[in-house]
């Protein structure tokens, strides 16, 4: 008997204490179910930085197919490259005074430590960007998780122009084939460094990069992973030779510096012996045949399914998740050869995904909290001719969800954020008695006060987010819309009630008082009193559901 | 029933959270730093309360307090509505008490109980929103203001919050509001002052420690986790619920009262040893548009129900406070955000008026009546009010002035204009608080100023705005809106042809922000 259908014949008689709550099961049997704004309004939760409005009524026409492979599929063009919005400081040795303001240097090498900085955190500033203004398309969440799945601290890399390439390859690639990918990461200059793949030679290995290759990157720690430490020497031997140039920034294979022995794997990988190569292209001969036999075993694809369903769905895998889901998803995987698309498209078309125990099961990561938060409320940002102010404002949210410990581009360490491995509590670990206060402060300020750079202000505009509803002046169908769509887990009627009557209607009991004040504002906006009466509720009434804790939930 | 009907069927609608910060969070903003720990001032400051009751919907203040000396053009103007003479409880032989309001009647004989007539303000407005505004920022009828004048005075008794707090000479929070959220009366100029506990059965889960229950599923077991973090991470908690458990007898307070129920949490807390300076409740129905009596017995009914409440309430807060040997601390008043008209309607009810009758009560009060019985035109017609005879802010400027021990030019900043102070309370041994300031960022000198002042700010580095707002919250000018490097740097504020009154400097600098008030005089 699955545990599934135990609780279900457990509480049709009477509730019984139960210390897990239920998970859902079902395979990946397509769901065929109702498509209104609770399965759309999850999809995008899930697969994009928060649902906005538009894109709600947007997926709401089409059918479950037609919308998952609009997600999967981007049409919009790549996003232009970070922009020199920084004036070295005079005591800069090395200055990039070639590079105008406003233009982008991606394309400059300037190997100057203090430009490297500027660099990096112009990259940041840029990525924060960019996800808040990102194309209606799964990519850019693909992007942080391929980011969080092939970890790397830009402070480590230290190069901006490998940061940058690095992060460039992961999103051009997000959507692609996985192995494809591995192998480009393999000798990727950012990745060279991070894992010291450039300093890996012959007569002084180092098993860095042999080693993550494995356990963190494709086969992971599971229990059929059983890779030996004996392959993780012969993996190093394998990636000796490589190095990386920044004037050309791009890395070369070095057949001086290759270990040219041939390498022995154990029996996990079928005994396999890689025959040392001698040319000029053995680095890539050699890599490619480690991979063909890395890729060969069961684990790689069971390993990255388990990762996506962590990404998208829920962090825990029981043994009937594990059957219904995992292994069909790594058929999946396998038999289309390491494509990524066939797998989140079986996925998010599955009915597991939208089971209602699936909904609201994830505690929203900084960066969702952050770029969702812009993204719902539609923060007006000035235009891209205005990039100074705006660069501004992104340095503003990069250094909040740094503060609730998600600093983007910088993760921990090469495991990634603990919120996606880390047994038992995963998601848990985004909240504690720091952070959480700090989002409520995020979420505060946001609507209070807002942040003013250059004499411009990123603010919550209660009265636009409350038109975007069908009924601002109706305070019960208005409170329901914000409910639906900004908790993701419903409050009873009561609460619903009493939030109405003291926020809205200022503690009386008649609707008409909110619809009077709400009419009057409407037709008189300039002015002051009427105004201010409406705008300090809808403030009062925005404040309290992004304090509430369900609004940390996605 | 598919299972996944079942399933989706089954799954209960959340409850909310006992959200007890209804404000900022204070964690993140604490710097509670040794220094200030080890400081440990001689603290000599008022252990006094102000206690707010705020009757929502407009309180029919002339069937509340009714006009004895005027009793023939009342009966005239009300003959719906009116109270028998007979049946009202005597007090100066001028006015008389609502029947059902034997508690307070009771207060008043033991000198516990000020009524003030006629209480109001020029240019009333007849909009609950807007005059609830206006009561609360205690703003001129014709300005909008956008903090709450308890806020103000929050913000002068405890310079710099949240940046800084708690310390060690204050622990508690500044305000509690019973309420899911805090008013305008506790906004001060940057951030809430107070903290809201949302309703009555979340208090006690807090003090009890009870979770609500959250949707068996995995949403709901995150639920759970993130509120049982929220609890935790709730820096006054643990000392809200320490006071509460001081307490263990009460006097008996009435039932089926939610005015009644909120008091004796308020009377907890400060029984229970909470340095809380400013309480509010809240107690609605007071617009009464119809049938706010029973035609067959005219001191029944619905308004009869909620003065009865508002009495008793209000007397057994009273009787616990002097049973808990807190009664010398605490002065309470009431309030409504306009009273209502003189002449009843049709449908046995009354619209939305202007001045009213108001309460102060406490041990320490002066008792009786203050000021004239309101006059009431022979033949009312529908378009009359009553003029005021006392400003709303004039109780306010009193109380801080001669309760919360206030000096005079701190007063008019907070009140933003002077105003006439009233025989109220015993004023006896009046020392203002000596208080921590909390991490100073901002400050300015001279204050009061004519034309210029000097603005120090200190930033930890990166982009850092110094912004003058108005009372309204309107931005004034931008002084400085750049990046600096880590370190105190001064901006000189020139008001120029700006009028004489109240701005703020605002500081902000990345996550951190701060407000200084500041007054220019002529």
């Amino acid at each position: 008997m699955d545990r599934r259908s135990f609780i279900s014949k457990a509480t049709g008689t009477k509730h019984i204490a139960i210390e897990e709550p239920p998970l859902p099961a079902g395979g990946l049997t397509p769901y065929t179910g109702p498509w209104t704004d609770n399965e759309v309004t999850h999809l995008l939760k899930r697969t994009m930085f928060g649902a906005r409005k538009v894109d709600i009524d947007y997926f709401k026409t089409k059918t479950i197919t037609q919308a998952v492979n609009e997600l999967l599929n981007p049409t919009a063009a790549m996003p232009a490259p970070p922009l020199k919005e920084y004036t070295p400081a005079t005591t800069v040795v090395t200055p990039d005074t070639n590079i105008a303001l406003g233009t982008t240097w991606v394309l400059d090498s300037n190997n100057d430590g203090s430009i490297y900085s500027y660099r990096r955190a112009s990259f940041k500033k840029w990525w924060m960007g960019v996800m808040i203004n990102q194309d209606r398309s799964i990519r850019e969440k693909m992007t942080l998780f391929w980011h969080n799945h092939f970890a790397t601290e830009t402070a480590d890399i230290n190069n901006s122009q490998y940061v940058y390439n690095h992060h460039n390859l992961l999103r051009s690639s997000a959507l692609g084939n996985f192995k494809i990918l591995t192998k480009a990461i393999t000798t990727d200059p950012g990745m060279l460094v991070y894992l010291n793949g450039a300093s890996n030679t012959a007569t002084a290995p180092d098993e860095n990069y042999g080693r993550e290759l494995q356990e963190l990157f494709c086969c992971g720690k599971g229990k059929d992973s059983l890779y030996t430490e004996a392959d993780v020497k012969a993996a190093a031997q394998v990636l000796t030779g490589w190095k990386n140039s920044n004037i050309t920034n791009t890395s070369s294979f070095d057949i001086t510096r290759h270990n040219k022995i041939n390498k022995q794997f154990s029996a996990f990988y079928n005994n396999t012996i890689i025959t040392g190569q001698t040319t000029a292209t053995a680095g890539d001969i050699e890599i490619d045949a480690m991979l063909n036999m890395i890729f060969a075993t069961q684990e790689v694809a069971k390993y990255i399914c388990r990762r996506i369903y962590r990404w998208f769905v829920y962090y825990d895998i029981d043994d009937t998740i594990e059957a219904n889901i995992i292994k069909p998803l790594a058929d999946i995987f396998r038999l289309n050869n390491y494509e990524i698309k066939p797998v989140l498209s079986a996925l998010l078309k599955s009915e597991h995904f939208y089971d209602s125990l699936i909904k609201g099961a994830q505690i929203k990561s900084p960066v969702d909290l952050v770029v969702g938060l812009c993204r719902e409320f539609e923060i007006a940002f000035q235009p891209a001719s205005d990039y100074a102010t705006n660069y501004g404002m992104y340095n503003y949210l990069v250094s909040w969800v740094s503060n609730m410990q998600q600093n983007m581009g910088d993760p921990p360490d090469v495991s990634g954020w603990k919120a996606y491995y880390q047994a038992p509590q995963f998601y848990e670990i985004w909240i504690n008695s720091d952070t959480l206060p700090k989002r409520n402060q995020f979420t505060d300020t946001m609507i209070v006060s807002g942040y003013t750079l250059s004499a411009k202000k990123i603010q919550i505009d209660g009265v636009a987010f409350a038109q975007s509803f069908a009924s601002p002046g109706d305070p019960n169908k208005l409170i329901d819309d914000v409910v639906k769509f900004l908790l993701r887990v419903d409050i009873s009627a009561a609460s619903k009630k009493q939030i109405k009557t003291d926020i809205l209607l200022g503690g009386q009991s008649t609707d008409s008082y909110w619809t009077d004040a709400w009419n009057l504002f409407i037709t008189t906006p300039t002015n002051t009193s009427n105004a201010t009466i409406v705008k300090n509720r809808l403030r009062d009434l925005i404040k309290y559901f992004m304090d509430l804790s369900e609004y940390q939930l996605a | 029933m598919k299972r996944r009907t079942f399933l989706r069927n089954a799954m209960p609608a959340g409850v909310l959270l006992p959200s007890l910060v209804g404000g900022f969070s204070f964690k993140a903003f604490s710097a509670d730093s040794p220094i200030m720990q080890s400081l440990n001032l001689p603290v000599t400051e008022t252990d006094h309360v102000f206690v707010i009751i705020q009757l929502s919907g407009g309180n029919d203040g002339l069937n509340m307090v009714i006009p004895i000396e005027n009793f023939s053009s009342y009966v005239n103007a009300r003959s719906n509505i009116y109270i028998p003479e007979a049946k009202t409880l005597a007090l100066n032989g001028k006015v008389g008490l609502h029947p059902a309001m034997t508690g307070l009647h009771d207060m008043y004989d033991n000198g516990n109980l000020k009524v003030v007539n006629s209480v109001g303000y020029p240019q009333p407005s007849y909009s609950h929103f807007r005059a609830t505004d206006i009561w609360m920022s205690a703003s001129d009828s014709a300005a909008v203001v956008n903090s709450g004048w308890a806020g103000r005075y929050l913000n002068y008794e405890y310079p710099n919050y949240p940046n800084g707090y708690p310390n060690s000479t204050k622990k508690d929070p500044l305000a509690i509001q019973i309420g899911s959220v805090t008013s305008l009366t506790l906004q001060g100029p940057a951030v809430s002052m107070g903290m809201s506990i949302s309703n009555t059965s979340n208090f006690y889960n807090l003090i009890n420690g009870v979770q609500d229950a959250a949707p068996d599923t995995p949403a709901g077991k995150e639920l759970s986790f993130i509120r049982t973090i929220s609890q935790q991470t709730q820096q006054y908690a643990a000392i809200i619920k320490d006071a509460a458990t001081k307490v263990t007898t009460q006097v008996t307070y009435p039932t089926n009262n939610s005015l009644a129920d909120q008091l004796k949490i308020v009377s907890r807390l400060i029984s229970g040893g909470l340095q809380t300076r400013v309480y509010m409740v809240n107690y609605g129905g007071f617009d009464t548009h119809s049938n706010q009596v029973n035609s067959t017995d005219t001191t029944t009914g619905g308004h009869a129900n909620l003065l009865k409440n508002v009495s008793d309430a209000i007397k057994a807060f009273q009787d616990d406070l002097n049973f808990q040997g807190a009664a010398d601390r605490v002065v309470g008043m009431t309030f409504s955000e306009f009273g209502r008209r003189i002449k009843s309607n049709g449908s046995g009810g009354t619209d939305h008026g202007s001045a009213a009758p108001l309460f102060v009560f406490g041990k320490n009060v002066v008792g009786g009546v203050l000021g004239d019985t309101p006059i009431i035109p022979a033949n009312a017609t529908v378009n009359d009010n009553l003029p005021f005879q006392y400003d709303f802010r004039s109780i306010y400027a009193t109380i801080m002035s001669n309760w919360l021990c206030v000096n005079e030019l701190d007063l008019q900043q907070i009140m933003l204009k002077n105003f006439q102070m009233l025989p109220l309370v015993n004023s006896v041994g009046c020392k203002k608080a000596v208080n921590l300031s909390g991490d100073q960022l901002i400050s300015n000198y001279p204050n009061p100023f004519t034309s210029n002042t000097v603005i120090t700010f200190k930033t930890n580095g990166g982009h850092t705005l110094v912004q003058i707002i108005d009372t309204m919250g309107r931005v004034i000018s931008n002084l400085t809106d750049k990046v600096y490097a880590a370190g105190s740097f001064t901006v000189v504020f020139d008001s120029g042809s700006l009028p004489t009154g109240v701005y703020y400097a605002r500081l902000q600098n990345m996550a951190t922000q701060q407000v200084r008030a500041m007054i220019k005089v002529r």
